[in-house]
């Protein structure tokens, strides 16, 4: 097989697992489950440093930028102008451009503001970021973003932390035909399985944190959702099967005895 | 008696020094400057020119830096 590399923003990753770094129990923990993943890019989110306990260990200290590309991402952010603030911040610390938009809407089911997420994909690409955006599951405010210079699109699966898996399947394969930009599953992933529908459907990677981060063996499920991303990628390059009604068998039905 | 103004660093209210810099402010405080954005009033400041900032009463800094986050 060729060597299929993610692509985004022409940069080239082997890792179609892109992992959350929060609700972790420690940094260290952190660190093993994102090293036992494969992942090659990481989110991270923008808040205060710690004045008066200054021996809180940093990310930084665990998980190497140089090594792992660091996703800065707005998690948190209600609106366009706290969005913008927190990836303004994000690119002044080390000149993270590439960054993932998330605006949400309501706090209780943490489904995406569309509007000021539209409103921030446009300011943000015009002041030079690439933009990865989160949104929800609807071909048509996928393409108005893609029309915004989205350099990612990355609909979620179910809402945030719900653990439901894809709950729109339809909604994705239409948008994975209407788009050519890099197509990834953000949120709401339950178990591995569950990413491995998600590359069968055609994206090219997914998102994943409380999944992993939640399960009762982080360590164990970082493996699996490893391993599940790379076997749905494999299975749908593969071009399955047509499905039918009835059976077919898989042995001859010539020289039966 | 030297004078004294009130700031806010990261939503703390501090009283420091007249004529303190936003460089004496990242000294006293130890912070990684290059693990960190500085905001003065909400304005992003370049990291380099911190010595020349001087600080005046009720100046909001914030400061911030990546944790773990999904």
């Amino acid at each position: 097989m060729k060597k299929d590399k993610l692509i985004i923003s022409k940069k080239n990753f082997s890792s179609r697992l892109i992992v959350g770094t929060g609700k972790y129990k420690s940094m260290h923990e952190c660190a093993k489950a994102i090293k036992l993943s494969g992942a090659e890019i990481v989110t991270v989110a923008v808040r205060r440093v710690n004045i008066t306990d200054k021996k809180k260990p940093l990310l930084m200290d665990y998980i190497n930028p140089k090594k792992i590309t660091y996703l800065p991402n707005t998690a948190g952010c209600f609106n366009s102008k706290e969005a913008l603030r927190t990836l303004r911040l994000a690119r002044e610390i080390g000149g993270w451009k590439l960054v993932k938009l998330e605006v949400l809407g309501d706090k209780k089911n943490l489904f995406p503001e569309m509007i000021e997420t539209l409103k921030s994909t446009e300011i943000l690409t015009k002041e030079g970021f690439q933009v990865m955006v989160y949104c929800n599951d609807d071909p048509l405010m996928a393409k108005r973003l893609e029309n915004s210079g989205a350099c990612a699109i990355m609909p979620l699966a179910a809402p945030i932390g719900s653990g439901l898996g894809i709950i729109n399947d339809t909604n994705i394969k239409i948008i994975r035909k209407q788009t050519k930009l890099p197509l990834i599953i953000d949120a709401g992933l339950g178990q591995a399985s569950d990413a491995a529908i998600a590359m069968e459907l055609g994206c090219d990677g997914v998102l994943v944190n409380t999944a992993i981060a939640k399960a009762k063996k982080p360590f164990q499920m970082a493996l699996a959702f490893k391993n599940a991303v790379i076997a749905g990628r494999q299975s749908y390059l593969s071009g399955r099967i047509k499905k039918t009604l009835y059976g077919n068998p898989s042995s001859p039905k010539s020289g039966i005895i | 008696m030297k004078k004294k103004i009130k700031i806010k660093l990261n939503g703390k209210l501090k009283t420091i020094n007249n004529k303190s810099t936003l460089f004496n402010i990242v000294r006293k405080n130890k912070i990684p400057l290059a693990k960190v954005a500085i905001e003065l009033n909400q304005e992003i400041v370049d990291k380099k020119k911190i010595k020349n900032i001087d600080l005046k009463n009720n100046d909001k800094i914030e400061i911030v830096h990546f944790i773990g986050g999904g």
